[in-house]
Protein backbone atom coordinates (compact mmCIF):
# COMPACT_ATOMS: atom_id res chain seq x y z
CA UNK A 1 0.00 0.00 0.00
CA UNK A 2 1.50 3.50 -0.97
CA UNK A 3 1.66 6.10 1.72
CA UNK A 4 -1.05 7.69 -0.05
CA UNK A 5 -3.55 5.09 0.03
CA UNK A 6 -2.58 4.73 3.93
CA UNK A 7 -3.46 8.20 4.26
CA UNK A 8 -6.93 8.06 2.75
CA UNK A 9 -7.74 4.54 4.47
CA UNK A 10 -6.62 6.59 7.71
CA UNK A 11 -8.76 8.99 7.02
CA UNK A 12 -11.69 6.63 5.22
CA UNK A 13 -12.07 5.26 9.20
CA UNK A 14 -11.25 8.15 11.34
CA UNK A 15 -11.79 11.50 9.84
CA UNK A 16 -15.43 11.29 9.29
CA UNK A 17 -15.69 13.10 6.19
CA UNK A 18 -18.67 14.52 4.19
CA UNK A 19 -17.11 13.26 1.29
CA UNK A 20 -15.55 10.44 0.35
CA UNK A 21 -11.51 9.98 1.36
CA UNK A 22 -10.35 8.01 -1.70
CA UNK A 23 -11.21 10.04 -4.36
CA UNK A 24 -10.99 13.70 -2.94
CA UNK A 25 -8.51 15.90 -4.11
CA UNK A 26 -5.16 16.13 -1.97
CA UNK A 27 -5.32 19.49 -1.55
CA UNK A 28 -8.31 19.67 0.03
CA UNK A 29 -9.15 21.43 3.19
CA UNK A 30 -10.34 18.32 4.93
CA UNK A 31 -11.52 20.74 8.21
CA UNK A 32 -13.61 22.42 5.36
CA UNK A 33 -14.92 18.76 4.19
CA UNK A 34 -16.16 17.81 8.12
CA UNK A 35 -13.59 16.73 9.82
CA UNK A 36 -13.69 18.25 13.33
CA UNK A 37 -11.04 18.83 15.44
CA UNK A 38 -12.06 15.22 17.60
CA UNK A 39 -11.83 13.75 14.15
CA UNK A 40 -8.64 15.00 13.64
CA UNK A 41 -7.34 13.75 16.94
CA UNK A 42 -8.34 10.03 15.68
CA UNK A 43 -6.66 10.43 12.29
CA UNK A 44 -3.61 11.27 14.37
CA UNK A 45 -3.75 8.37 16.78
CA UNK A 46 -3.63 6.12 13.68
CA UNK A 47 -1.57 7.63 11.58
CA UNK A 48 1.05 7.66 13.96
CA UNK A 49 0.41 3.67 14.60
CA UNK A 50 0.16 3.03 10.78
CA UNK A 51 3.80 4.78 9.59
CA UNK A 52 5.06 3.69 13.32
CA UNK A 53 5.80 7.29 13.92
CA UNK A 54 5.23 10.21 16.92
CA UNK A 55 4.24 13.88 15.46
CA UNK A 56 6.31 16.45 17.32
CA UNK A 57 5.20 19.09 19.55
CA UNK A 58 5.30 21.68 17.04
CA UNK A 59 3.59 19.62 13.68
CA UNK A 60 0.20 19.11 15.99
CA UNK A 61 -1.17 21.76 14.56
CA UNK A 62 -4.44 22.47 12.49
CA UNK A 63 -2.12 22.92 9.50
CA UNK A 64 -0.05 19.50 9.74
CA UNK A 65 -3.79 17.81 8.91
CA UNK A 66 -5.74 20.08 6.95
CA UNK A 67 -4.91 18.28 3.41
CA UNK A 68 -4.07 14.87 2.70
CA UNK A 69 -0.42 16.81 1.05
CA UNK A 70 0.05 18.56 4.42
CA UNK A 71 -0.58 14.70 6.43
CA UNK A 72 2.17 13.67 3.34
CA UNK A 73 4.50 16.13 4.13
CA UNK A 74 4.45 16.11 8.02
CA UNK A 75 4.52 12.15 7.88
CA UNK A 76 7.69 12.27 5.70
CA UNK A 77 9.22 14.76 8.11
CA UNK A 78 8.45 12.75 11.04
CA UNK A 79 9.71 9.66 8.96
CA UNK A 80 12.65 11.48 8.58
CA UNK A 81 13.60 12.86 12.15
CA UNK B 1 -32.67 47.12 21.01
CA UNK B 2 -31.66 49.84 23.26
CA UNK B 3 -31.76 53.49 21.50
CA UNK B 4 -28.04 54.81 21.82
CA UNK B 5 -28.79 58.29 23.82
CA UNK B 6 -25.41 58.73 25.02
CA UNK B 7 -23.95 62.09 23.38
CA UNK B 8 -20.25 61.30 22.15
CA UNK B 9 -17.98 59.99 25.23
CA UNK B 10 -14.98 61.09 26.03
CA UNK B 11 -12.03 59.46 24.62
CA UNK B 12 -8.96 58.78 27.28
CA UNK B 13 -6.18 56.86 27.58
CA UNK B 14 -6.26 53.12 28.64
CA UNK B 15 -4.26 53.56 31.88
CA UNK B 16 -7.00 53.83 33.92
CA UNK B 17 -9.01 51.50 32.35
CA UNK B 18 -8.78 49.14 35.12
CA UNK B 19 -9.16 51.91 37.84
CA UNK B 20 -12.40 53.82 36.33
CA UNK B 21 -14.24 50.38 35.99
CA UNK B 22 -13.36 49.86 39.67
CA UNK B 23 -14.85 53.45 40.58
CA UNK B 24 -18.09 52.45 38.34
CA UNK B 25 -18.07 48.81 40.11
CA UNK B 26 -17.79 50.55 43.51
CA UNK B 27 -20.29 53.76 43.00
CA UNK B 28 -23.16 52.12 40.75
CA UNK B 29 -22.94 48.28 40.03
CA UNK B 30 -22.43 47.55 43.29
CA UNK B 31 -25.32 49.23 45.23
CA UNK B 32 -27.68 47.98 42.38
CA UNK B 33 -26.35 44.27 42.57
CA UNK B 34 -29.21 43.22 45.36
CA UNK B 35 -31.91 44.54 43.31
CA UNK B 36 -30.42 43.43 39.99
CA UNK B 37 -30.56 40.10 41.57
CA UNK B 38 -33.61 39.90 43.06
CA UNK B 39 -35.61 41.50 40.30
CA UNK B 40 -33.65 39.43 37.39
CA UNK B 41 -33.54 42.67 35.51
CA UNK B 42 -30.70 43.69 33.13
CA UNK B 43 -28.01 45.95 34.73
CA UNK B 44 -28.93 49.16 32.91
CA UNK B 45 -26.98 51.81 35.26
CA UNK B 46 -24.12 50.10 34.97
CA UNK B 47 -23.68 49.70 31.26
CA UNK B 48 -24.61 53.48 31.37
CA UNK B 49 -21.84 54.31 33.25
CA UNK B 50 -19.38 52.76 30.97
CA UNK B 51 -20.79 53.80 28.06
CA UNK B 52 -20.93 57.34 29.29
CA UNK B 53 -16.96 56.80 29.59
CA UNK B 54 -16.10 55.59 26.74
CA UNK B 55 -14.98 51.99 28.30
CA UNK B 56 -17.23 49.74 25.98
CA UNK B 57 -14.37 50.20 23.37
CA UNK B 58 -11.55 49.66 25.69
CA UNK B 59 -10.20 47.04 23.98
CA UNK B 60 -10.30 48.29 20.45
CA UNK B 61 -7.22 50.05 18.99
CA UNK B 62 -6.77 53.21 19.38
CA UNK B 63 -6.19 53.47 15.17
CA UNK B 64 -9.72 52.87 15.31
CA UNK B 65 -10.30 55.70 18.21
CA UNK B 66 -10.87 52.93 21.09
CA UNK B 67 -8.64 52.85 23.90
CA UNK B 68 -6.14 50.18 23.04
CA UNK B 69 -6.57 48.52 26.49
CA UNK B 70 -4.40 45.54 27.42
CA UNK B 71 -6.03 42.07 28.57
CA UNK B 72 -4.34 42.53 31.85
CA UNK B 73 -6.00 46.26 32.80
CA UNK B 74 -9.81 44.53 31.24
CA UNK B 75 -9.25 41.54 33.64
CA UNK B 76 -8.47 43.79 36.79
CA UNK B 77 -11.25 46.10 35.89
CA UNK B 78 -13.49 42.66 36.21
CA UNK B 79 -12.25 41.47 39.16
CA UNK B 80 -13.41 44.71 40.23
CA UNK B 81 -17.17 44.77 38.74
CA UNK B 82 -17.61 40.73 39.81
CA UNK B 83 -16.83 42.14 43.30
CA UNK B 84 -19.79 44.43 43.55
CA UNK B 85 -21.85 42.52 40.88
CA UNK B 86 -21.32 39.38 39.01
CA UNK B 87 -24.67 39.62 36.50
CA UNK B 88 -23.13 43.30 35.60
CA UNK B 89 -19.63 41.80 34.97
CA UNK B 90 -20.74 39.15 33.49
CA UNK B 91 -22.15 41.07 30.57
CA UNK B 92 -19.50 42.89 30.25
CA UNK B 93 -16.84 40.47 29.75
CA UNK B 94 -19.37 38.89 27.18
CA UNK B 95 -19.12 41.89 25.46
CA UNK B 96 -15.45 42.43 25.47
CA UNK B 97 -15.33 39.09 24.51
CA UNK B 98 -17.30 39.70 21.29
CA UNK B 99 -15.49 42.82 20.82
CA UNK B 100 -11.71 40.91 21.31
CA UNK B 101 -13.03 38.90 18.33
CA UNK B 102 -14.00 41.81 16.28
CA UNK B 103 -11.09 43.72 16.60
CA UNK B 104 -8.54 40.69 16.00
CA UNK B 105 -10.65 38.69 13.46
CA UNK B 106 -12.53 41.60 11.46
CA UNK B 107 -9.98 42.94 8.72
CA UNK B 108 -12.42 44.21 6.53
CA UNK B 109 -13.63 47.52 5.76
CA UNK B 110 -16.92 46.98 6.31
CA UNK B 111 -15.35 45.87 9.68
CA UNK B 112 -13.21 48.21 10.54
CA UNK B 113 -15.92 50.72 9.82
CA UNK B 114 -18.03 49.52 12.34
CA UNK B 115 -15.34 49.31 14.77
CA UNK B 116 -15.06 52.93 14.62
CA UNK B 117 -18.82 53.33 14.77
CA UNK B 118 -19.02 51.01 17.91
CA UNK B 119 -16.65 53.53 19.37
CA UNK B 120 -18.26 56.61 18.90
CA UNK B 121 -21.62 55.00 20.10
CA UNK B 122 -20.83 52.92 22.28
CA UNK B 123 -22.72 49.26 21.24
CA UNK B 124 -23.08 46.76 23.55
CA UNK B 125 -22.16 43.56 21.85
CA UNK B 126 -23.62 39.90 22.74
CA UNK B 127 -22.98 35.91 21.66
CA UNK B 128 -25.38 33.79 19.82
CA UNK B 129 -22.93 30.88 19.66
CA UNK B 130 -25.27 27.85 21.11
CA UNK B 131 -28.20 26.67 19.07
CA UNK B 132 -30.59 23.93 19.34
CA UNK B 133 -29.88 20.79 18.22
CA UNK B 134 -26.06 21.00 18.69
CA UNK B 135 -26.07 19.46 21.89
CA UNK B 136 -24.26 22.19 23.86
CA UNK B 137 -21.38 22.15 21.43
CA UNK B 138 -20.50 25.11 19.64
CA UNK B 139 -18.01 23.66 17.70
CA UNK B 140 -21.12 22.97 15.14
CA UNK B 141 -23.60 24.76 13.81
CA UNK B 142 -27.37 23.60 12.45
CA UNK B 143 -28.45 27.18 10.79
CA UNK B 144 -26.31 28.38 7.63
CA UNK B 145 -25.46 31.65 6.38
CA UNK B 146 -27.32 32.09 2.57
CA UNK B 147 -25.28 34.67 0.66
CA UNK B 148 -26.08 35.42 -2.40
CA UNK B 149 -25.52 38.51 -4.20
CA UNK B 150 -23.08 39.96 -1.46
CA UNK B 151 -25.92 39.48 1.09
CA UNK B 152 -26.12 37.16 4.17
CA UNK B 153 -29.26 35.61 5.18
CA UNK B 154 -29.73 33.55 8.79
CA UNK B 155 -31.90 32.43 10.78
CA UNK B 156 -30.93 30.81 14.07
CA UNK B 157 -32.65 29.24 17.06
CA UNK B 158 -30.27 29.80 20.37
CA UNK B 159 -31.56 28.65 23.49
CA UNK B 160 -29.37 31.60 24.93
CA UNK B 161 -29.07 34.67 24.04
CA UNK B 162 -27.40 36.62 27.04
CA UNK B 163 -28.95 40.68 27.58
CA UNK B 164 -29.67 39.81 23.45
CA UNK B 165 -32.88 42.07 24.00
CA UNK B 166 -30.32 45.09 25.07
CA UNK B 167 -27.54 44.52 22.88
CA UNK B 168 -26.91 47.24 19.81
CA UNK B 169 -25.61 43.99 17.81
CA UNK B 170 -25.11 40.61 18.08
CA UNK B 171 -22.37 38.04 16.91
CA UNK B 172 -23.79 34.93 15.70
CA UNK B 173 -22.20 31.30 14.62
CA UNK B 174 -23.77 29.14 11.62
CA UNK B 175 -22.66 27.11 8.70
CA UNK B 176 -20.70 28.69 5.78
CA UNK B 177 -22.68 27.47 3.48
CA UNK B 178 -25.98 25.63 3.42
CA UNK B 179 -23.56 22.52 2.01
CA UNK B 180 -21.00 23.00 4.24
CA UNK B 181 -20.74 20.45 7.14
CA UNK B 182 -21.79 21.17 10.49
CA UNK B 183 -18.00 22.52 11.93
CA UNK B 184 -17.32 24.57 9.16
CA UNK B 185 -18.90 27.53 10.52
CA UNK B 186 -18.07 31.60 10.22
CA UNK B 187 -19.04 34.31 12.86
CA UNK B 188 -21.91 36.84 11.32
CA UNK B 189 -22.31 40.48 13.11
CA UNK B 190 -25.95 40.57 12.93
CA UNK B 191 -27.09 44.08 13.34
CA UNK B 192 -30.38 46.34 13.48
CA UNK B 193 -32.60 46.98 11.19
CA UNK B 194 -32.08 44.12 9.72
CA UNK B 195 -31.69 41.93 13.10
CA UNK B 196 -34.80 40.57 14.80
CA UNK B 197 -35.06 39.02 17.83
CA UNK B 198 -38.17 36.79 18.59
CA UNK B 199 -37.88 35.88 22.31
CA UNK B 200 -38.25 32.32 23.54
CA UNK B 201 -38.99 31.89 27.11
CA UNK B 202 -37.74 33.56 30.15
CA UNK B 203 -34.87 33.71 32.47
CA UNK B 204 -35.43 32.88 35.86
CA UNK B 205 -32.04 31.17 36.77
CA UNK B 206 -30.41 30.87 40.44
CA UNK B 207 -27.64 33.16 39.53
CA UNK B 208 -26.37 35.34 36.97
CA UNK B 209 -30.13 36.36 37.21
CA UNK B 210 -28.88 40.02 35.36
CA UNK B 211 -27.46 38.89 32.89
CA UNK B 212 -30.92 38.05 31.23
CA UNK B 213 -30.45 35.05 29.23
CA UNK B 214 -33.83 33.71 27.85
CA UNK B 215 -34.17 31.93 24.06
CA UNK B 216 -34.63 33.78 21.20
CA UNK B 217 -34.84 32.98 17.32
CA UNK B 218 -32.45 35.26 15.63
CA UNK B 219 -33.36 36.26 12.41
CA UNK B 220 -30.74 38.59 10.38
CA UNK B 221 -29.42 39.79 7.02
CA UNK B 222 -26.89 42.47 6.06
CA UNK B 223 -23.81 42.97 3.57
CA UNK B 224 -21.80 39.51 3.49
CA UNK B 225 -18.87 41.50 4.69
CA UNK B 226 -20.02 41.16 8.17
CA UNK B 227 -19.25 38.14 8.31
CA UNK B 228 -15.65 37.95 10.10
CA UNK B 229 -12.86 37.43 7.45
CA UNK B 230 -11.65 34.28 9.45
CA UNK B 231 -12.96 30.91 10.30
CA UNK B 232 -14.80 30.60 12.92
CA UNK B 233 -12.90 27.89 14.55
CA UNK B 234 -9.76 30.21 14.60
CA UNK B 235 -11.77 32.76 15.86
CA UNK B 236 -12.23 30.43 18.67
CA UNK B 237 -8.71 29.04 19.37
CA UNK B 238 -6.89 32.13 18.96
CA UNK B 239 -9.31 34.44 20.67
CA UNK B 240 -12.92 33.90 22.25
CA UNK B 241 -11.50 30.65 23.95
CA UNK B 242 -8.74 32.24 26.00
CA UNK B 243 -10.67 35.62 26.02
CA UNK B 244 -13.39 34.18 27.70
CA UNK B 245 -11.58 32.08 30.23
CA UNK B 246 -9.79 34.43 30.99
CA UNK B 247 -12.13 37.34 31.41
CA UNK B 248 -14.75 35.23 32.98
CA UNK B 249 -12.11 34.06 35.59
CA UNK B 250 -11.36 37.60 36.42
CA UNK B 251 -14.86 38.33 37.82
CA UNK B 252 -15.20 35.17 39.19
CA UNK B 253 -12.01 35.75 41.19
CA UNK B 254 -13.91 39.22 41.89
CA UNK B 255 -16.84 37.15 43.38
CA UNK B 256 -14.22 35.01 45.70
CA UNK B 257 -12.54 38.66 46.56
CA UNK B 258 -15.79 39.72 47.94
CA UNK B 259 -16.29 36.53 49.57
CA UNK B 260 -13.12 36.57 51.28
CA UNK B 261 -13.36 40.37 52.41
CA UNK B 262 -16.50 39.27 54.34
CA UNK B 263 -14.50 36.58 55.93
CA UNK B 264 -11.90 38.32 56.90
CA UNK B 265 -14.02 41.38 58.41
CA UNK B 266 -15.87 39.04 60.64
CA UNK B 267 -12.68 37.20 61.68
CA UNK B 268 -11.32 40.45 62.75
CA UNK B 269 -14.23 42.01 64.11
CA UNK B 270 -14.82 38.39 66.60
CA UNK B 271 -10.93 39.40 67.77
CA UNK B 272 -11.47 42.40 68.36
CA UNK B 273 -14.29 41.72 71.20
CA UNK B 274 -11.38 39.38 72.76
CA UNK B 275 -7.85 40.72 72.15
CA UNK B 276 -5.33 37.74 72.92
CA UNK B 277 -7.86 35.13 72.25
CA UNK B 278 -7.46 33.85 68.56
CA UNK B 279 -10.64 33.28 66.89
CA UNK B 280 -11.02 29.60 66.07
CA UNK B 281 -12.25 30.41 61.86
CA UNK B 282 -9.01 32.40 62.22
CA UNK B 283 -7.05 29.22 61.17
CA UNK B 284 -9.85 28.12 58.12
CA UNK B 285 -9.19 32.35 56.92
CA UNK B 286 -5.86 31.18 56.35
CA UNK B 287 -6.85 28.24 54.53
CA UNK B 288 -9.29 30.47 52.33
CA UNK B 289 -6.78 32.87 51.80
CA UNK B 290 -3.94 30.32 50.23
CA UNK B 291 -7.13 29.26 48.22
CA UNK B 292 -7.58 32.65 47.30
CA UNK B 293 -3.97 33.20 46.60
CA UNK B 294 -3.77 29.97 44.47
CA UNK B 295 -6.70 31.56 42.06
CA UNK B 296 -5.60 35.15 41.98
CA UNK B 297 -2.00 33.74 41.00
CA UNK B 298 -3.29 31.60 38.30
CA UNK B 299 -5.32 34.41 36.85
CA UNK B 300 -2.89 36.46 36.70
CA UNK B 301 0.21 34.15 35.23
CA UNK B 302 -3.13 33.17 32.66
CA UNK B 303 -3.68 36.87 31.79
CA UNK B 304 0.53 36.85 30.90
CA UNK B 305 0.59 33.69 29.18
CA UNK B 306 -1.90 35.07 26.18
CA UNK B 307 -0.43 38.40 26.43
CA UNK B 308 2.95 36.70 25.75
CA UNK B 309 1.76 34.99 22.51
CA UNK B 310 -1.21 36.92 21.45
CA UNK B 311 0.06 37.72 18.02
CA UNK B 312 1.32 34.73 17.12
CA UNK B 313 -1.62 32.82 15.69
CA UNK B 314 0.82 29.67 15.45
CA UNK B 315 1.51 29.86 19.31
CA UNK B 316 -1.83 30.36 20.18
CA UNK B 317 -3.30 27.67 18.26
CA UNK B 318 -0.75 24.80 20.19
CA UNK B 319 -2.33 22.21 21.75
CA UNK B 320 -0.78 22.98 25.22
CA UNK B 321 -2.34 26.91 24.94
CA UNK B 322 -5.82 25.68 24.51
CA UNK B 323 -5.37 22.88 27.23
CA UNK B 324 -4.02 25.61 29.88
CA UNK B 325 -6.61 28.08 29.23
CA UNK B 326 -8.89 24.94 29.53
CA UNK B 327 -7.55 24.18 32.60
CA UNK B 328 -7.71 27.78 33.94
CA UNK B 329 -11.62 27.75 33.37
CA UNK B 330 -12.37 24.54 35.31
CA UNK B 331 -9.77 25.61 38.08
CA UNK B 332 -11.15 28.59 38.13
CA UNK B 333 -14.79 27.71 38.30
CA UNK B 334 -14.22 25.40 40.87
CA UNK B 335 -12.32 27.63 43.04
CA UNK B 336 -14.48 30.07 43.03
CA UNK B 337 -16.99 27.94 44.37
CA UNK B 338 -14.55 26.80 47.07
CA UNK B 339 -13.55 30.53 48.70
CA UNK B 340 -16.70 31.33 48.86
CA UNK B 341 -18.22 27.93 50.61
CA UNK B 342 -15.10 28.30 52.75
CA UNK B 343 -16.11 32.06 53.72
CA UNK B 344 -19.61 30.93 54.48
CA UNK B 345 -18.38 28.49 56.80
CA UNK B 346 -16.09 31.44 59.13
CA UNK B 347 -19.14 33.82 58.85
CA UNK B 348 -21.56 31.24 59.52
CA UNK B 349 -25.31 32.02 60.28
CA UNK B 350 -24.12 35.44 59.35
CA UNK B 351 -23.27 34.68 55.67
CA UNK B 352 -26.48 32.54 55.44
CA UNK B 353 -29.26 35.04 56.67
CA UNK B 354 -30.08 37.41 53.66
CA UNK B 355 -30.07 40.57 55.70
CA UNK B 356 -26.44 41.33 57.13
CA UNK B 357 -23.47 42.74 55.96
CA UNK B 358 -21.87 39.06 56.01
CA UNK B 359 -24.87 37.90 53.27
CA UNK B 360 -23.25 35.29 50.76
CA UNK B 361 -25.82 34.14 49.59
CA UNK B 362 -25.97 36.10 46.16
CA UNK B 363 -22.36 34.89 45.64
CA UNK B 364 -23.04 31.27 46.46
CA UNK B 365 -25.43 31.60 43.80
CA UNK B 366 -23.38 33.42 41.18
CA UNK B 367 -20.27 31.54 41.99
CA UNK B 368 -22.40 28.01 40.85
CA UNK B 369 -22.91 29.22 37.31
CA UNK B 370 -19.14 29.23 36.82
CA UNK B 371 -18.94 25.36 36.44
CA UNK B 372 -22.26 25.02 34.28
CA UNK B 373 -21.35 27.94 31.74
CA UNK B 374 -20.14 25.55 29.08
CA UNK B 375 -20.05 23.11 31.26
CA UNK B 376 -16.40 21.78 33.20
CA UNK B 377 -17.27 18.34 31.90
CA UNK B 378 -17.39 19.03 28.49
CA UNK B 379 -13.82 21.06 28.76
CA UNK B 380 -12.47 18.65 30.61
CA UNK B 381 -13.40 16.25 27.81
CA UNK B 382 -12.02 18.16 25.08
CA UNK B 383 -9.20 18.12 27.34
CA UNK B 384 -8.88 14.60 27.66
CA UNK B 385 -8.97 14.33 24.16
CA UNK B 386 -5.82 16.32 23.26
CA UNK B 387 -4.38 14.92 25.98
CA UNK B 388 -3.94 11.92 23.80
CA UNK B 389 -1.70 13.56 21.37
CA UNK B 390 -0.16 16.34 23.74
CA UNK B 391 3.50 16.37 24.29
CA UNK B 392 3.84 17.78 27.67
CA UNK B 393 5.67 21.35 27.77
Amino acid sequence: MTMDETIRDVLTEHGRLAVDAGSIEENTDLFASGMTSHASVNVMLALEDAFDIEFSEKMLRKSTFESIAAIRAGVLEMKEA
Amino acid sequence: MTSITEEAPVVSDSSDVSRRMARIADEISGPAADEVDQQGRFPSETISALRAEGLLSALIPRSLGGMGASYSELSQGLVSMGRQCASSAMVVAMHHIQVASLVRHGRNDLLRNYMVELVDRQYLLASATTEVGTGGDVGSSVCAVDVADGTFRLEKQAPVISYGRFADGILATARRSADSPENDQVLALCRPPELELEQVGEWNALGFRGTCSPGFILRASGDAAAILDDPYSDVSTQTMLPVAHILWSSLWLGIASAAIDRARRFVQAEARKRPGMTPAAALRLADATALYQQFADLLRCSVARFEDIQDDPDRLSALGFAIAMNSLKVSASTLVVDVVRQSMVICGLASYRMDTPYSLGRHLRDSIGASLMVNNDRIMGNNAQMLLVHRGE
